[in-house]
């Protein structure tokens, strides 16, 4: 390939910087009396085995951000995110983050669902020195694994979550627990909070079957259900979930067979009426946020469902075969207002002052219930950089969950882990 | 459960599995074996099967039964094209080069699976199975259905050696298959039959995936698992032999029903990709297949 004459280059060249210089005359840039924008970095799972709760972060937050926009911004300042997909993948992850801070300038980052990616994602933040606000309900942070500058204020970490449910279950189901869980990170935490919960109050766990994350067939493992089984806890996540609990009804069939219990990732945008899940009519399901709206809703329910575009049954409202993860999606919403608020009471101004923005966060607690906060009140912890919120339990009864039973703030809390605040940034 | 019926639930699974692989191995062993090229995009194949069959049950709304019906017919019809003209637009404009074919089916597989996250979705899909019918015995249940994906698999491959063995279509692809120049001399469009090969090929992964859709799901990344197995059977198989792909799909199956029943799944898979190694190493023809001289 013959190089390009000496002229040709400079010609070129001329051109790219006279086209920098026009389209910077172009690009909508702070002058004169507008506020320069606030650019906030969001880590999406927009492919990948997450998918289907990118989709809906995506639209929950965006809807966050018109409602936010739409009241003056953070600041007086208008509010950009900027969505970048990692593919639910780890590897990716750390260098969404890296590309959202160093490439795109964002703020801080928020977003990050499946707790390999967090863990992954998190050091990178930590090594940038910027926020990073997860809406993962992952252990790892309250246990003391990440960093002082990883929060999550939108969502309660698992072990929050099980604490609550297992009175509930030794009172109503049965004491002789056969668990179902995934075999990473969160599965085992799942395994290890409720087997040690459960002992507290007198119960066994007679099974932990540890299943592949990728596993698309489940009957083989229903073999090692013991026969004394009262209760089969189940939180599966992925795509598979729905052959899990057609393959349990096949097994199981009409004859006897242990009550259930399982955790809402299990059934995250699925339809619960679909043909094939008739075995679930009647069990119960740990809910972050009731799918189907219930007749006491917070006076602020309605309003977050028309933001978001979700029905009184969890069901897009373009589509009602479309089914929202509403479960875990409140936790992008209440993370962008967390940042609001926060950055407010920081007097936030730009990057330098990021570690002061992590100082503003742990001195927050209440979080009253709200526009801002629709998945109930919530009391933050500084110290572990973790919220606090009630959990819902449901009983499918003709097919759609309806809440049965919802559970103080208090109920969750365990011992600190960890103390962030004394730690460095 | 006592042993017994572990190790019948085990072997039920693990023919269901087998009936699933035979069928979607054979269509990448019959794409080497006369085409001599190496699918990366199988899965994906096997995948739109699975995906076409949600979208023509959809559609056509109506009874379970009828849905199905077309499914069967229609989504290999339409991978088998897509297949088609994958092979004229791209791998024949590389001469089927082995290497060059590698990378152009691995990009291939993206374009599959991305273009149908962004038209279908991330969501796993159902599509309900023709009939309902439970298999109650003393100590379990079992799908009916399950058992139907068996008997399919066996009538289709079947049908497969008879096409193969007895037919005149057959006789061009074995002619192929032993030497292509020798083919040509003879008059036959070497070109059209590996078009037809390759979207043979697909047709097979495709009915493959519509068979296993009820008992799983559609799902965009579903492919990958089956393309390791598949690659898996055929080469301890042999690449290029049909009887071979069988045997091997029956011995990967069951042993992963019964590995994964009494140990763990992810021990089937190491023991499973274990053997592919020993099979190379050792016998690198695999089973059945023709040493290359």
């Amino acid at each position: 390939m013959t190089p390009l004459p000496r002229s040709g280059r400079r010609a070129i060249l001329k051109g790219m910087g006279a086209g920098l210089l026009a389209g910077a005359g172009v690009l909508p840039v702070s002058v004169g009396a507008q506020a320069a924008p606030l650019r906030l970095g969001f880590q999406l799972h927009r492919t990948g085995i997450g998918a289907s709760y990118g989709r809906w972060y995506e639209r929950t937050t965006v809807a966050a951000l018109k409602h936010i926009n739409e009241a003056g911004g953070i600041l007086g300042r208008p509010v950009e995110i900027l969505f970048e997909d990692d593919a639910t993948d780890p590897r990716r992850g750390s260098e969404v983050v890296d590309k959202l801070v160093t490439r795109d300038k964002c703020e801080l980052v928020f977003g990050t669902l499946f707790s390999d990616v967090v863990m992954a994602s998190a050091p990178r933040a930590g090594e940038l020195k910027v926020p990073f606000l997860i809406c993962s309900e992952g252990y790892q942070l309250p246990a003391g694994d990440l960093n002082r500058w990883t929060l999550q204020p939108g969502i309660a970490d698992v072990r929050a979550q099980i604490r609550p449910m297992v009175p509930w279950i030794a009172r109503n189901l049965g004491k002789k627990v056969a668990m179902i869980f995934p075999d990473y990170a969160f599965g085992h935490d799942h395994r290890d909070f409720f087997t040690e919960t459960m002992t507290e109050h007198g119960g066994e766990v007679v099974a932990k079957i540890a299943i592949p994350p990728t596993e698309t067939s489940f009957t083989r493992y229903f073999a090692q259900i013991p026969k004394q089984a009262e209760v089969i806890y189940h939180v599966m996540v992925g795509p598979a979930v729905l052959t899990f609990v057609k393959e349990l009804g096949d097994f199981y069939g009409s004859g006897a067979r242990p009550e259930l219990f399982g955790f809402i990732d299990s059934l995250e945008a699925v339809d619960t009426t679909t043909p094939g899940l008739e075995f679930l009519e009647g069990s119960h399901f740990w809910e972050g946020h009731p799918r189907v709206k219930p007749a006491d809703a917070g006076e602020f329910e309605d309003d977050y469902r028309a933001a978001v575009g979700v029905d009184d049954k969890g069901a897009s409202l373009d589509n009602p075969a479309d089914i929202a993860t509403y479960g875990h999606m409140f936790s992008t919403w209440e993370t962008l207002f967390f940042i609001k608020q926060a950055m407010e009471a920081a007097n936030y101004a730009g990057p330098q002052d990021r570690q002061k923005l992590v100082e503003t966060m742990e001195a927050i607690t209440d979080l009253p219930y709200g526009i801002e906060h629709p998945q109930g009140a919530k009391i933050f912890n500084g110290r572990t950089h973790q919220v606090f919120t009630p959990q819902y339990i449901s009983q499918i009864r003709d097919g759609l969950p309806v809440k049965v039973h919802q559970t103080a703030i208090e109920d969750s809390y365990y011992p600190d882990a960890v103390d962030y605040t004394t730690k460095s940034f | 459960m006592g042993l017994g019926p572990m190790l019948l639930l085990a072997l039920m699974e693990g023919l269901v599995l087998a009936a699933v692989l035979a069928l979607a191995a054979s269509g990448l062993s019959l794409v080497f074996g006369v085409m001599r090229v190496v699918n990366v995009a199988h899965g994906a194949f096997f995948m739109l099967g699975a995906v076409a069959a949600y979208v023509v049950a959809a559609w056509l709304g109506g009874p379970r039964w009828a849905g199905f019906l077309a499914a069967l017919a229609m989504a290999p019809l339409a991978v088998a094209l897509l297949a088609m003209l994958a092979d004229i637009l791209i791998l024949r404009r590389i001469a089927h080069a082995p290497e060059a074919t590698i990378v152009a089916t691995i990009g291939l597989m993206y374009m599959i699976e991305q273009g149908t996250l962004t038209l279908f979705g991330p969501d796993a899909r159902a599509v309900a199975a023709p009939f309902d019918f439970r298999l109650q015995l003393p100590w379990f249940g079992y799908s009916g259905y399950k058992l139907f994906v068996v008997l399919a698999a066996v009538v289709l491959l079947l049908a497969l050696w008879w096409l193969m063995a007895r037919s005149k279509a057959g006789l061009v692809m074995r002619a192929t298959q032993l030497d292509p120049d020798v083919a040509r001399a003879f008059g036959i469009n070497v070109d059209r039959v590996y078009s037809g090969v390759f979207a043979f090929g697909a047709a097979l992964a495709a009915i493959a995936g519509v068979l296993i859709v009820p008992i799983q799901q559609a799902h965009y990344l579903m492919g990958a698992s089956t393309l390791l197995l598949s690659f898996i059977v055929v080469i301890i198989g042999g690449l290029g032999s049909l009887p071979g792909t069988l045997l091997a799909a029956l011995v990967i199956g069951l042993s992963d029903g019964i590995i994964s029943m009494f140990w763990s799944p992810t021990l089937a898979k190491i023991i499973a990709t274990l053997l592919v190694t020993l099979v190379l190493v050792f016998r690198p023809q695999g089973l059945f297949g023709a040493s290359r001289a």
